[in-house]
């Protein structure tokens, strides 16, 4: 699948040569914002803004809660540049409405991508450009949440600007009041004092006034040594409502007269439904309809238990085609094949690329990692209700905008008849993302078929876990050339890709011939973005692959990577940090090792070392993970412990336990038991290190999960010298180097001690 | 047939099947939302409410096997104000999605009136709930500062 970030880019490449000429949020817009999303005695300054007359600060976000902290850490970098006391900042899901498309992630996408700041775009131009990409936004129906970009875009380029704009227009408001120059005024604590008179208003009294002034889209920002909240470890504002169960998630959605669905898809990716015999099922209790969709079959009913039961007994007929036959064997086949054919697109090329192979010794490896399944705790649901033409929808997805437009589509509606509630998610790791809207397209469909009734269609876990959008299977083989010291001269790397050539595959080492090439091989089986993206598997490839570089140059891992980083300083702090912190030159005790993996993600560098410890019997425990990372500054430090502790566990527990599987053309695994988290008894000790090198702010959700695999797997080789080429680590018989690898019989154990 | 079920105190009377499990009567018959669906197998423990005081997994648990039973969901647990353990979840900043979270707290707390100060391996062994956003250590955290407390 070609990456976020390329969809972004192509789309504002084609669209932001013509949409220009407005100035930033007129007046005519903020009417609209205060008639849609401003209740009694607020009012917004601008997009993202409302001050009410009781003081109270509500900074409204285009993002969704999913639970990485953004709805603290937007909230904190707003409240920051107004001034704000936090103790009356609140935050608000923006309305799924084209008015508050996220311009400045598509702003910040951009801007990124040409390492431009919003300073260098030329001043007069600066409202015209910001306009320009909220209007790319609305027309992309743009208010997703992935991409690690919350902070790094909508923050820097959404938030910081309207609080330090709200500011401004604070300021004149009451200079206007006091008849002074808005130099004499400054602001605390949510007021604007005159120093002079030692006057002062609280923002609540200059709201009204404020909103007359136009905002600027080129306010003064603080510099880092003016910061009162950005950079400090604020509490969650999220938090005091997950601990007494009165978050509202979209499983809880409530409506009179509700009905509950429950749905048995074609187990066969793209089977259609031919028949299905219903039988008494019809007159179960509280069975109300059964809806036959083309390619499922749903049973709607009073309760949710009764759906689920009902639909379990049906015994649908699908047409599958060819796909029945697929396997995971016939699939690694292909890409084998693929790999050893000539219909390889070059993606990267220094040097003389392939060519130097021949000039060193020679080292060659092949790997792969399987389907993974998201495995949200909360299933896949969405609540539809269809009647007198219009729709409504609620549910936890990572767009709302992006969501309504989906609806719309699927109900043949314009979207001015489709109304969207977006709700918090019990987890979304790319699940929820546009594109994998799988649940919201059948549950629109089941209401459509029941005019006037609000139906909540719920996946079982079952069907959750057999209709994900999976992180790909993907098979990458390396070959290099080292010189006489050990050194790569050469780095030569095919790997398969369900879609486009993935970025992540570039590297940072110095090495000065490269080739980097990408085989495409399309399957049945559908694939979606899974924390971290391509990064969760390239960064598996590139650091097994260094390392046993190392191995061959038979030099220390740690020492191998700082030498081929060395004109890379950001990369080259990152790991020798992680090093230290880690104690990589201190011995362990017997049976125990560390391995070493770096990778960048998201803008973000982070390096993991992992200690594990192998018993006699082949059980293998991780004991500690070590992690340094620099995102350029932490806005809420805690808050980026917690994601990249978020990050290494969810990694973990893919690196030892995950993988999809599929026979005759549907996914084999159906719940926990066969597709295993791990708990509290496996979790290693982390540590979590912030490294600053003055880079610009990069994510934070997803970049701490790539490099927890190859750490690892390192780790295990250099404490038995069994190299780990394919994940699961559960799939491969582990011994101390050594002792003799016990029989395959016993290679099935779960190395997280199940 | 009618059940009769006591929840945080309060005696509720429904029509409903035996077999239907406890977890659907509590969310649909009574929207008491706090308890999470996750499974629907006993595996992850979003579902954990107390029974008579025992932390139990209700995705299962037919409601006609509890009938008379004393129980009580996340809303009953801090009726009276934050207990502190949902304290300590906030000084620790645990949750992220929070889904899990109503079960793990749950099953925590029934732990701790049996075990007041368990050793990590304790609680490890003893709680078994799954949590996606990977907030164990938090988890370990905040139950040794109630533990030591």
């Amino acid at each position: 699948m070609p990456s976020r970030r390329m969809i972004v880019l192509s789309v504002l490449g084609a669209a932001g040569a013509l949409v220009v000429g407005y100035a930033l949020w007129p007046s005519d817009r903020i009417a609209r914002a205060n008639k849609l999303d401003a209740k009694p005695g607020e009012r917004f300054l601008n997009n993202w803004i409302k001050i009410a007359s009781d003081d109270s600060v509500t900074v409204v976000v285009p993002h969704c809660d999913m639970g990485t902290g953004i709805f603290t850490s937007l909230p904190q970098m707003a409240a920051d540049e107004l001034d704000a006391d936090w103790s009356k900042v609140k935050v608000e899901a923006a309305p799924s409405d084209p008015l508050f498309a996220n311009g400045a992630l598509a702003e910040g996408f951009l801007l990124g991508e040409r390492h431009m700041g919003l300073e260098q775009i030329p001043a007069f131009l600066r409202g015209t450009a910001a306009n320009t990409f909220r209007t790319i936004a609305s027309y992309m129906d743009l208010q997703v949440t992935g991409g690690s970009s919350a902070v790094r875009a909508t923050g820097l380029y959404g938030m910081r600007i309207a609080g330090a704009a709200a500011r401004e227009m604070l300021v004149k408001a009451a200079a206007a009041r006091w008849d002074v120059s808005a130099e004499e005024c400054s602001t605390r604590n949510s007021r604007v004092l005159h120093a002079g008179s030692g006057k002062s208003f609280s923002y609540g009294e200059l709201a009204a006034e404020a909103a007359a002034y136009e905002p600027s889209s080129n306010p003064k920002l603080k510099s880092r040594a003016e910061f009162t909240l950005m950079g400090k470890p604020v509490a969650r504002l999220d938090i005091p409502t997950k601990v007494n169960g009165a978050t509202k998630y979209g499983l809880d959605v409530q409506l009179p007269d509700m009905a509950y669905a429950a749905i048995k898809i074609s187990p066969v990716f793209g089977g259609k439904l031919k028949a299905v015999s219903v039988g008494d099922v019809a007159s179960r209790r509280g069975v109300k309809q059964i809806v036959r969709l083309d390619d499922a079959v749903v049973v709607v009913a009073d309760r949710f238990w009764r759906a689920r039961d009902a639909v379990a007994v049906l015994n649908p007929v699908f047409d599958n085609g060819a796909n029945g036959q697929v396997s995971s064997a016939s699939i690694t086949a292909r890409r084998a094949a693929a790999l050893k054919g000539t219909d390889l697109k070059t993606d990267v090329k220094t040097g003389n690329g392939a060519a130097a192979l021949a000039g060193g010794r020679f080292v060659e490896a092949t790997y792969q990692v399987p389907y993974l399944a998201h495995a949200t705790m909360e299933p896949m649901n969405a609540t539809a209700l269809y009647q007198n033409g219009a729709l409504e929808v609620w549910s936890g997805t990572q767009d709302g905008l992006g969501a309504r437009a989906f609806c719309a589509k699927t109900a043949n509606l314009p979207m001015e008849k489709v109304t969207y509630h977006l709700l918090p998610m019990g987890g979304g790791f790319g699940r929820r993302l546009p594109g994998f809207f799988n649940y919201l397209d059948y549950a629109v469909r089941t209401a459509m078929a029941m005019p006037g009734v609000p139906v909540k269609l719920i996946f079982t876990r079952e069907q959750d876990m057999q209709h994900d959008y999976y992180r790909p299977n993907v098979m990458s083989r390396f070959r290099a050339a080292l010189d006489g010291r050990g050194m790569p001269v050469a780095w030569v790397n095919d790997y398969t890709t369900d879609d486009d050539p993935n970025p992540q595959a570039h590297i940072f080492y110095g090495i000065p011939n490269q080739e980097i090439r990408a085989a495409q091989v399309k399957t049945h089986v559908p694939t979606g973005p899974w924390r971290s993206v391509e990064a969760s598997w390239h960064g598996f490839f590139v650091e097994s692959f260094v390392d046993e570089l190392a191995h061959a140059a038979k030099m220390d891992p740690v020492a191998y990577r700082l030498a081929l980083l060395a004109g890379s300083p950001r990369h080259h702090a990152v790991v020798k940090a992680v090093a230290e912190k880690a104690g990589w030159s201190t011995p362990l005790a017997a049976g125990k090792a560390r391995g070493i993996a770096m990778v960048e993600s998201f803008e973000t560098v982070v390096a993991h070392v992992a200690e594990i410890e192998v018993t006699p019997e082949g059980k293998l425990k991780v004991d500690r993970i070590v992690s340094a990372v620099d995102c350029g500054m932490a806005v809420n430090p805690d808050g980026l412990r917690a994601q990249i502790e978020s990050g290494i566990i969810y990694g973990l527990t893919a690196a030892l336990n995950g993988a999809i599987t599929i026979d005759k053309g549907a996914v084999v695994q159906a719940n926990f038991p066969d597709y295993e988290m791990i708990r509290l008894r496996d979790c290693p000790q982390i540590e979590v290190h912030i490294v600053e090198t003055g880079a610009p702010l990069g994510g934070a959700g997803e970049p701490g999960t790539p490099p927890v695999a190859p750490a690892v797997t390192n780790a295990i080789f250099a404490a038995t010298g069994t190299r780990i080429r394919d994940l699961p680590i559960r799939n491969h018989p582990l011994a101390m180097a050594g002792l003799a690898a016990p029989s395959k019989g016993s290679a099935g154990q779960s190395p997280a001690g199940n | 047939m009618t059940i009769q079920l006591k929840v945080n105190g309060v005696s509720h009377e429904f029509d409903v099947e035996p077999e239907a499990p406890l977890l659907w009567v509590i969310r649909d018959e009574l929207n008491l939302t706090g308890t999470k669906f996750g499974c629907g197998i006993m595996q992850c423990g979003a579902c954990t409410v107390h029974v008579n005081g025992e932390a139990r997994r209700s995705c299962m648990l037919p409601v006609g096997s509890v009938a008379g039973a004393e129980i009580t969901t996340i809303e009953g647990l801090g009726a009276n104000g934050l207990t502190p353990v949902q304290v300590a979840w906030i000084d620790h900043q645990v949750p992220q999605c929070g889904y899990c979270q109503s079960g793990m707290i749950m099953a925590v707390s029934a732990l701790l009136k049996t075990n007041p100060a368990p050793s990590d391996d304790q609680l490890a062994a003893a709680i078994t709930n799954i949590c996606r956003c990977g907030t164990y250590p938090r988890i370990r955290a905040a139950v040794r500062s109630v533990a030591g407390a």
